[in-house]
């Protein structure tokens, strides 16, 4: 009795899935051209209000042979009944797998893999990403065929609109029966951006035709050694250390070296084998150790950001990033906000200190430093300011917040020494733990107060309820919110 | 000026005897207006029904050709009581806006030209923002056309049958003296189709006529004795005169076989879906033809009691589909049958959801348990779908709306933001309007909301001796009704509350058409009405205008004042700065057109620098542009996404603002790119990129030297 249904179905459903600002109308209203100039009847309705701005949206064709009698057109696409799904994003694909758009039995779904994060994801303290594997992996088996690509890359490249691509990607999926000319005659008979849309649509059409491809992933290059000094490290690094250590090791002396020098890459070394020493196979702990300790003694202080905001590199990459053309002119400002604090840690250790501790000292000099300052990295005066900034590197190990680095390093390398032996998950949710620490100003504050808190609260505990579970659970809280208060209740119930 | 230009769709309007309109269905409802010799339109803007508004403004040549007069009305209120122009005189007139939120503002006008009749046509269009996508309340306007007595005509969604709607609408509010509800659900708003056009008609009677010639008939006006004799009236004249008219013009449908053991009551509005839900079970085809019996309400109310009572009998059971709760149509049914004495079973909300949309999915799983019930030798299919697995589905994440990129109102919750931390939690009452976005995340700031325009009026009740309350206010619902019922109310009752007007220069939220106190020349209307003088002119004493609000220091020290500030009364911050949405749509194009004559421009955007920024993400949560988002960390040592500004980036200086005033990390900076420089300036900046390139190379060398 189903087949009743079947056999008058002379129709084709399309459901788009964008977010707000993609341009999913203009795709529809492409889609109904199309056919209505084939002959076809079309309808396309949408749900925009408030979804409009930068929520998901979902538009709906329907395309029908015309003939003598007119077919009744749903409003909204019915799970199992939808031919063609195209989606704008890859979590946009996952949203239409979880409303059922997508069938095995029916469905071409042409999804773009590359991610717009939406805001939980964005606004997380650590890493809250979706996984986009697991949506490629469901895609595959729900859709009679997937075509999945880098729609965003596919954009960038033809210098157009995510529409175009995805138009283009429809025509070239020959899901719809209609040949590649009035496709592209659609987008002329639009007349707005004709030329660059005809380039969106070309590379949508080929991406159609190839396998299913992530965007493109970073490729860390295993460090090569080019100095002395560095093969000398570089050997150590081997014959030192386990093999699970290694790759984490070379990059962590290379920031080093670059950070400070290669006797400041050494101690490092010296910490990480001490901890070796200690650990065994698989090496988890070290391994991960080889990663954190490098990010502590590599901490960003006023002379590392002075010295990488000057670089020629950091130059270039703004000009590239900001898309900036042949013959344009890029003024780079930066947004610092040195506070007393900053400035004094920056001094010799015993100068710091005491501005530090002296109030009225410190207050009448806080005057200076509570505003934030507009830094004109391109002009000349303030190129030679932060140059000067960064040239205080060989001083470092004089300056005040060297010295408190370092304690509280060695304090840290010191319970995971302790711990390492009876129990090593707890040794490496220790190591794990310099998470917490990192930014600057308020952030930075908040960060190491949130690890000495549960630091203390851990050593608090009786040695048997020491456990790594424990420690893995209040880092999470304190990653919760910035609040702190869900760290605060789960340290107050403890 | 509106988020869009309507050229295109005037032209539409134009349309003549036997061309074919292709369009959106509630553009479709404007021509049939024009078809049907409407004299005067009316309306606020609102979705689903703005582009009826826009369209109406921009179409201001046509309409004068006609003889039609439109208004934009103020509100939905001002909008109903313009109805009041059918009252006495054989006038056309049509008033639309978003239901059911303006079927509440304008249900003093409504009761009142529902009680005293019509001699005109008078329609209502209502665009029922029910269902997925919705941003009210989900509420049915069904109740307003009862308890007024108007009513409700719900046409199957086809645009042929909406413009005829629109025709049989105005005739049969004529022939029963009633106004005439005309309910467009908000996919039918948007929907695109075709239909046969017909000329304009200019209207029998103009305005200026019938203001030329006034004629007063106080049994039209709604004070005793004539109150009571409306009632009676409405009852013994114009109910039997409406549903005469149904009947007579056919206004229902029926659709499969006369006779059958059961059968489907539908609204019209949802015939579509339940065709297509019949379809997926092998019970109708493509084209309605239906192996049950299905009577198809294009009249929603009143019901017709011979139609009804024909259907059901020798039927064991009808199912009736109505969306949304209370369920009148199946209260009704109910009772007709009993009249009727029939003894057919009504099946309505047993098998099918109480609430939400009554999409095809949803009406077959109804239909499956009605007929297993009632027709249980009927085989049908099995349309369910297996879930996708939990595992994954939870990779998901929600999509809430949010402030779009360079939104001017996100510095002001920003600045809210930051003030929480000096003086802790504060009661927030928000109003309706884009800023109503405050609630979610990333800022999450808002108690309640009241109703458009309300913001101060739903602070209204607070009055703590030392932790002033603060209420939202748009410009938009500001001139709706809040200069009166907030800030009025607020300087006669003394409170002490911050009110915050948004006033961003457009109203925003339903695209940005203009305002009395938008900054921009409007030929037909007029603006520049600042919101300061109005206040002031209204007794504020205690006013602040920051005029940037992406100023943080100055939009932070304003609201910091009218925080803490010792004076008593009412504390109003106007917020200014333009809606960037309809800035850009502005700007965009007149840039474009500089760069290629090749003359100077200055482009501006944000950037994150990845190698200092450690991926913590305050800056997002205090900030949440669309254009502020994470990447995977190009560090190999780190693991935390890093955050990182796209190319939509409109160069606002929200970012930097943030930066500095939360005193967060000096990853960000701010990138001037000058294209078409001028000569001195392009071989000044040279000769400085060259020195400052030279010393560059010296250091990366010397740092190459010490490095692995």
């Amino acid at each position: 009795m189903a087949a009743a249904g079947e056999a008058t179905r002379d129709r084709i459903g399309i459901a788009i899935l964008a977010l707000g600002g993609q341009g999913g109308g203009v795709l529809a209203d492409w889609i109904q051209e199309v056919a209505r100039h084939h002959g076809w009847l079309a309808q396309g309705t949408s749900v925009p209000g408030v979804a409009q701005r930068t929520g998901s949206t979902v538009y709906y064709v329907e395309l029908a042979r015309a003939g003598d009698r007119l077919p009744i057109l749903a409003q909204m696409p019915t799970p199992g009944d939808v031919d063609i799904v195209v989606a704008s994003e890859l979590m946009e694909t996952g949203r239409a797998m979880l409303r059922n758009f997508s069938t095995a039995d029916r469905t071409t779904l042409i999804g773009s893999t590359h991610r717009i994060y939406a805001i939980a994801e964005k606004s997380g303290m650590g890493d809250s990403r979706g996984s986009g594997e697991r949506i490629v992996e469901a895609a595959a088996r729900r859709a009679k065929r997937f075509i999945g690509f880098d729609m965003e890359a596919a954009t960038d490249r033809s210098g157009s609109v995510i529409s175009a691509v995805m138009f283009g990607a429809l025509g070239g999926s020959g899901a719809l029966p209609f040949p590649r000319e009035a496709f592209e005659q659609a987008i002329r008979d639009s007349g707005i951006a004709v030329a660059s849309n005809l380039r969106g649509f070309d590379e949508g059409f080929r991406a159609a035709q190839a396998p299913v491809a992530m965007p493109d992933a970073i490729d860390h290059a295993v460090p090569q050694p080019t100095t002395d000094a560095g093969r000398a490290l570089h050997g150590r690094i081997l014959g030192e250390l386990p093999a699970p250590a290694h790759e984490a090791a070379l990059h962590g002396v290379q920031r080093l070296m670059d950070y400070q020098d290669a006797g400041y890459a050494a101690l490092y070394l010296d910490r990480l084998r001490a901890v070796a020493g200690l650990d065994a196979a698989p090496w988890e702990a070290t391994a991960e150790l080889a990663r954190h300790l490098a990010l502590w003694m590599s901490y960003e202080d006023t002379i590392r950001v002075a010295d990488l905001k000057s670089r020629a590199t950091r130059f270039e990459r703004v000009r590239d990033e900001v898309k900036a053309g042949e013959g344009q002119i890029v003024g780079i400002t930066e947004f610092m906000h040195p506070r007393l604090r900053e400035v004094c840690e920056t001094l010799p250790a015993g100068i710091g200190r005491f501005i530090l501790e002296s109030p009225r000292l410190s207050s009448w000099l806080d005057r200076f430093f509570r505003e934030g300052r507009h830094v004109e990295t391109t002009s000349l005066r303030w190129f030679l300011m932060l140059r000067l900034l960064a040239a205080l590197r060989p001083l470092r190990r004089r300056s005040l917040r060297y010295a408190e680095e370092q304690e509280r390093i060695e304090h840290w390398l010191g319970d995971i020494r302790t711990s390492i032996a009876q129990d090593p998950a707890l040794a490496l949710g220790l190591v794990r733990s310099q998470r917490l620490i990192k930014g600057y100003g308020d952030t930075f504050d908040r960060g190491l107060r949130n690890f000495q808190a549960i630091r203390a609260a851990l050593f608090a505990r009786p040695p048997a309820e020491r456990r790594a579970q424990w420690l893995d659970d209040a880092c999470a809280q304190a990653l919760a919110d910035d609040s702190g208060r869900a760290l605060e209740d789960m340290l107050a119930a403890a | 000026m509106a988020e869009r230009s309507f050229a295109a769709e005037v032209e539409l309007l134009k349309l003549g005897e036997g061309e074919t309109f292709t369009g959106e269905g509630i553009l479709a409802v404007t021509k049939a207006l024009l078809q049907s010799g409407v004299a005067y339109v009316g309306g606020y803007q609102g979705s689903p029904i703005s582009h009826l508004m826009d369209v109406f403004a921009d179409a201001n040549d046509l309409l004068a050709s006609l003889g039609v007069h439109f208004e934009a009305s103020a509100s939905e209120a001002t909008a109903a009581a313009m109805l009041a122009a059918s009252v006495n005189y054989p006038l056309r007139g049509a008033v639309a806006w978003k239901s059911v939120v303006g079927t509440n503002v304008a249900s003093d006008a409504l009761s009142n030209v529902a009680s005293g009749g019509v001699t005109g046509g008078a329609l209502v269009i209502v665009g029922e923002d029910y269902g997925e996508g919705s941003s009210i309340m989900q509420e049915r306007t069904h109740a307003f056309a009862m308890k007024s007595q108007m009513w409700l005509i719900d046409p199957r969604p086809n645009l042929p049958s909406i413009v005829d709607a629109v025709e049989q609408g105005f005739r049969l509010s004529e022939a029963s003296n009633t106004p005439v509800m005309l309910e467009l659900r908000v996919r039918s708003c948007h929907m695109t189709g075709s239909f046969v056009a017909k000329d304009n008609l200019r209207p029998a009677m103009t305005v200026d006529e019938a203001a030329a010639a006034p004629v007063r008939d106080t049994s039209r006006i709604v004070l005793p004795p004539a109150n009571f004799l409306h009632e009676v009236e409405k009852v013994e004249k114009r109910w039997p005169a409406g549903i005469a008219f149904v009947r007579e013009n056919r206004l229902n449908e029926w659709f499969g076989p006369d006779e059958g053991e059961v059968g489907l009551i539908v609204q019209g509005g949802l015939f579509n879906s339940l065709n297509r839900a019949m379809e997926l079970l092998g019970l109708s085809d493509a084209f309605g033809a239906a192996r049950l019996p299905v009577y198809c309400l294009n009249v929603t109310y009143p019901l017709i009691p011979d139609e009804v009572a024909a259907f059901c009998r020798g039927k064991r059971a009808v199912l009736v589909l109505e969306e949304g709760q209370p369920e009148f149509i199946e209260h009704e049914l109910n009772t007709l049958v009993r009249r009727a004495d029939l003894q057919t079973r009504i099946v309505g909300k047993e098998v099918l959801p109480r609430a939400g949309d009554y999409t095809a999915h949803v009406m077959a799983q109804g239909l499956r348990t009605f007929l297993a019930e009632w027709q249980p030798a009927l085989d049908l299919p099995d349309l369910s779908i297996a879930p996708l697995p939990a595992p994954v589905a939870a990779q998901i994440p929600q999509r809430p709306a949010g402030f779009c990129t360079g939104c001017p109102e996100r510095p002001v919750f920003t600045s809210m933001k930051l003030l929480e931390r000096e003086l802790g939690p504060t009661h927030v009452s928000a109003d309706i309007g884009c800023h109503l976005f405050s609630i979610l995340p990333p800022f999450n700031i808002g108690n309640t909301t009241m109703g458009y325009g309300l913001g101060t009026a739903g602070a209204s009740a607070f009055k703590p001796k030392d932790k002033r309350a603060i209420a939202v206010m748009g410009d938009g619902g500001f001139w709706h009704n809040g200069l009166t019922s907030g800030i009025g109310n607020a300087v006669f009752n003394k409170d002490d509350t911050v009110t915050v007007i948004v006033d961003n220069g457009y109203s925003a939220a339903t695209g940005g058409q203009d305002i009395l106190s938008s900054r921009a020349d409007n030929r037909a209307r007029t603006t520049r009405h600042p919101i300061e003088r109005a206040v002031r002119g209204i007794g504020a004493g205690w006013v602040r205008t920051v005029d940037r609000t992406y100023d943080l220091k100055r939009m932070m020290a304003a609201l910091r004042e009218a925080m803490t500030s010792p004076e008593r009364g009412p504390k109003i911050v106007v917020a200014q700065s333009e809606c960037m949405l309809n800035r850009q749509r502005r700007e965009k194009p007149r840039v474009r057109k500089a760069m290629s004559e090749g003359k100077r421009v200055v482009r501006e955007r944000f950037g994150v620098d990845p190698d200092t920024c450690t991926g913590d993400h305050s800056c997002i949560r205090l900030s949440g542009c669309p254009s502020l988002s994470i990447k995977p960390n190009p560090d190999p040592l780190r693991r935390d996404p890093v955050a990182h500004v796209d190319n939509s980036c409109v160069g606002c200086g929200l970012c930097g603002e943030v930066s500095h005033a939360a005193v967060l990390c000096p990853s960000f900076y701010r990138a001037s790119i000058v294209a078409n420089p001028g000569r001195w300036e392009g071989r000044w900046k040279a000769l400085r990129s060259r020195l400052i390139g030279a010393l560059q190379k010296r250091d990366a060398r010397l740092r190459a030297a010490r490095a692995f």
